[in-house]
């Protein structure tokens, strides 16, 4: 009996740390929970956190803005995507800004010196915060960067692009939004 | 006199030796010594090894927090400020996380339990192994008379 206990331990073991494999693997995939729901056409409550203003004092999120839409992008100067639609943002921010509204940048994975040359070199106007711990990435499901979320002056996810937004994405967008 | 004087100078300067060197300065911290133990946070590998643009920007940081004076703790401290926790590379300790510090605990203590309960084991058994059991070798087999008389002819030519 108990020279069959040690293989037994073992094959349980072995058992118990490929679960834990699985369950690894399946806890670390992909959050689409915010694509599913505006896929089918939903509009999902946006995550917020406040965060540290890059190149400021204090701290913002979201709610700073409740009752105007809001473009959310986050966005790195180490990201060659980022750039090429930098121009497009800042367009969207005029009219934006129109409206009371914003585009908000948040930057990921980035050190705020680099960020701030990017905001200079690309001239771009609106603000942006620091997600240093990436939570907030984390809650929008975010793995790669540009990704750009529109919110609705309801606090309310109403369009998503993961990937570099278009100049016809962010039309549809804002005009989804009332903009 | 001269040797009250003497014995003062020498008390004094054993009070001050350990002083001055509390006073020298503490090791200054290096790039090697940072970057072998932070990540490059897009490559997702330690910094010493990652070879990207990032990993020189990473690495422009560190040596810029190293010309303000700072400590190897102090350069880390400012690294997760602006870059976040993931580029010490540790587990976060939320959710799965947790799996990173317990399974290799798990593992090195199964294996000390595994042997403390094995080794007293194998040393009774090799202990009361009865050596009179043990097989003998089996013996080669006798040579035939004209088998003896064919190999000494054989050695005999040898030697010619």
């Amino acid at each position: 009996m108990k020279r069959n206990a040690v293989p037994l331990v073992a094959i349980l073991a072995a058992a118990a740390l490929i679960g834990l494999l699985v369950y690894g693997v399946a806890s670390h995939g992909e959050n689409r929970t915010l694509d599913d729901a505006v896929s089918k056409g939903q509009r999902p409550a946006a995550p917020d956190r406040a965060l540290p203003v890059l190149g400021g004092d204090g701290q913002r999120s979201l709610a700073s803005y409740r009752g105007k839409p809001v473009i959310l992008n986050f966005w790195a100067s180490w990201c060659t995507p980022c750039r090429l639609e930098a121009p497009l943002l800042e367009h969207a921010q005029k009219r934006l800004q129109a409206k009371g509204g914003t585009v908000l940048g948040v930057t990921y994975r980035d050190a705020s010196p680099d960020s701030q040359d990017f905001v200079r070199k690309f001239n771009v106007t609106y603000p942006s915060l620091r997600d240093v711990s990436g939570q907030l990435a984390k809650a929008y499901g975010t793995r790669a960067l540009p990704e750009t979320f529109v919110i609705d002056g309801q606090g309310h996810v109403a369009a998503i692009q993961r990937g570099a937004v278009s100049k016809q994405f962010l039309d549809q967008a804002l005009n989804a939004v009332g903009v | 006199m001269a040797r009250r004087a003497l014995i003062a100078l020498l008390a004094a300067l054993a009070l001050l030796a350990p002083a001055t060197a509390f006073a020298a300065p503490a090791p200054r911290t290096t790039l090697p010594d940072v970057e072998d133990e932070v990540m490059c946070v897009l490559c997702g590998t330690a910094l010493n090894v990652a070879d990207s643009s990032q990993a020189d920007r990473e690495r422009a940081f560190i040596e810029a927090e190293i010309a303000k004076g700072k400590t190897k703790a102090q350069v880390k401290q400012a690294l997760v400020g602006e870059y976040g926790p993931q580029v010490l590379g540790t587990p976060e300790g939320g959710g799965f996380d947790w799996a990173a510090w317990v399974v290799p605990s798990a593992v090195v203590l199964a294996l000390l339990g595994g042997l403390i309960f094995l080794v007293p084991r194998w040393r009774r058994r090799s202990s009361t192994m009865d050596p009179a059991a043990a097989t003998p070798a089996p013996a080669s087999p006798a040579l035939s008379a004209a088998d003896a008389r064919r190999l000494e002819e054989d050695l005999a030519r040898y030697d010619r």
